[in-house]
């Protein structure tokens, strides 16, 4: 199976890099977009079955390793490979 | 050795903490590669600066899973004394040793001057009398903007845990943070590099109060030795 986790920064924590991408969006004249955040994916493979017990080792990977909970908030997609 | 200056692959600020604790305020240091144990007649911890696994995923994220970390989590839960600089700070809020955490700079720059800071009066050893109201050490981080959620702040504030405080801030820190330590007094992490700002040929000597501060009961016991040069 393939796992995707999709990281991003909390809604409150400021995103520098997301803001300058605003900007550039801007100044090609995308004045209609707003809110721009950059965030991250992360995919590997794991072998076995989609189960409870998957899912909780992934959120264990993801809080803490994949992303710092203090800044950053993640899901993840498991797609039958 | 006293003080084990941590090691990681990309750390590049551990030469110049051991000259600084070693050869300038003559306390035997050493420094410790990190799938090495801490070894047992540690007194003091130095995590330097660098790059640590290169800032892959976040600065810090994956030298905190490092072997030595479990031996420096057990260190500074007995009250050990541990400093983290720049990337170090970055290692011990990734670590959850220190609250907070360090992100991209708002200016999206990356920040390398000599940076004026504001003294706090945080405890018996980091205070204004000590080392004066404003001192300015060598920065140079792209992630140096310290976050935390507005109870953490409010927590930081009310229970004196800043340290130093960035006089024009560089990175767009909230409250203006440089440096902060733990509510127990035995972690600590700044920003700003205390070990460049040692010797004649630096900007200033303004480092060497604040690693005496932090080094203190080791510095008093061992009389400075004159570096050889």
């Amino acid at each position: 199976m393939k796992v995707t986790v999709f990281v991003s920064p909390k809604a409150t924590v400021l995103d520098p890099q997301g803001a300058a991408v605003e900007q550039a969006m801007k100044s090609l004249g995308h004045q209609d977009f707003a809110g721009v955040r950059v965030g991250k994916t992360v995919t590997f493979e794991v072998t076995g079955e989609d189960t409870p017990e998957l899912r909780e080792k992934l959120d264990q990977l993801c809080d803490g390793l994949l992303s710092n909970p203090v800044i950053e908030d993640y899901r993840f997609e498991i797609e039958p490979g | 050795m006293k003080v084990a200056i941590l090691q990681f692959p990309g750390s590049n600020c551990d030469w110049d903490a051991e000259h600084a604790v070693a050869d300038v305020l003559g306390v035997p240091a050493s420094r410790i590669w990190h799938k090495s144990p801490l070894p047992a007649e540690t007194e003091a911890v130095i995590v330097p600066g660098g790059f640590s696994f290169g800032d892959y995923l976040r600065c810090g994220a994956i030298a905190r899973f490092s072997p030595i970390m479990k031996d420096l989590r057990e260190f500074a839960g007995k009250g050990g004394p541990v400093l983290g600089i720049c990337n170090g700070f970055q290692i011990l809020c990734e670590a959850g040793l220190l609250p907070g955490a360090l992100v991209r700079n708002d200016c999206l720059e990356f920040r390398c001057l000599t940076q004026p800071l504001l003294v706090e009066d945080s405890n018996e050893r980091f205070n204004r009398e000590r080392l004066g109201s404003s001192i300015a050490l060598p920065i140079a981080h792209g992630e140096g903007n310290y976050r935390a959620d507005e109870t953490v702040l409010a927590d930081l504030e009310a229970n004196d845990q800043i340290l130093f405080r960035y006089q024009g801030n560089p990175n767009g820190s909230a409250n203006d943070v440089a440096g902060i330590r733990n509510s127990r007094g035995n972690v600590y992490g700044m920003m700003p590099h205390p070990e460049r700002a040692v010797e004649p040929y630096h900007p200033n000597r303004d480092g060497l109060p604040v690693l005496e501060a932090f080094l203190e009961p080791l510095v008093s016991k061992d009389p400075v030795e004159v570096a050889s040069s």
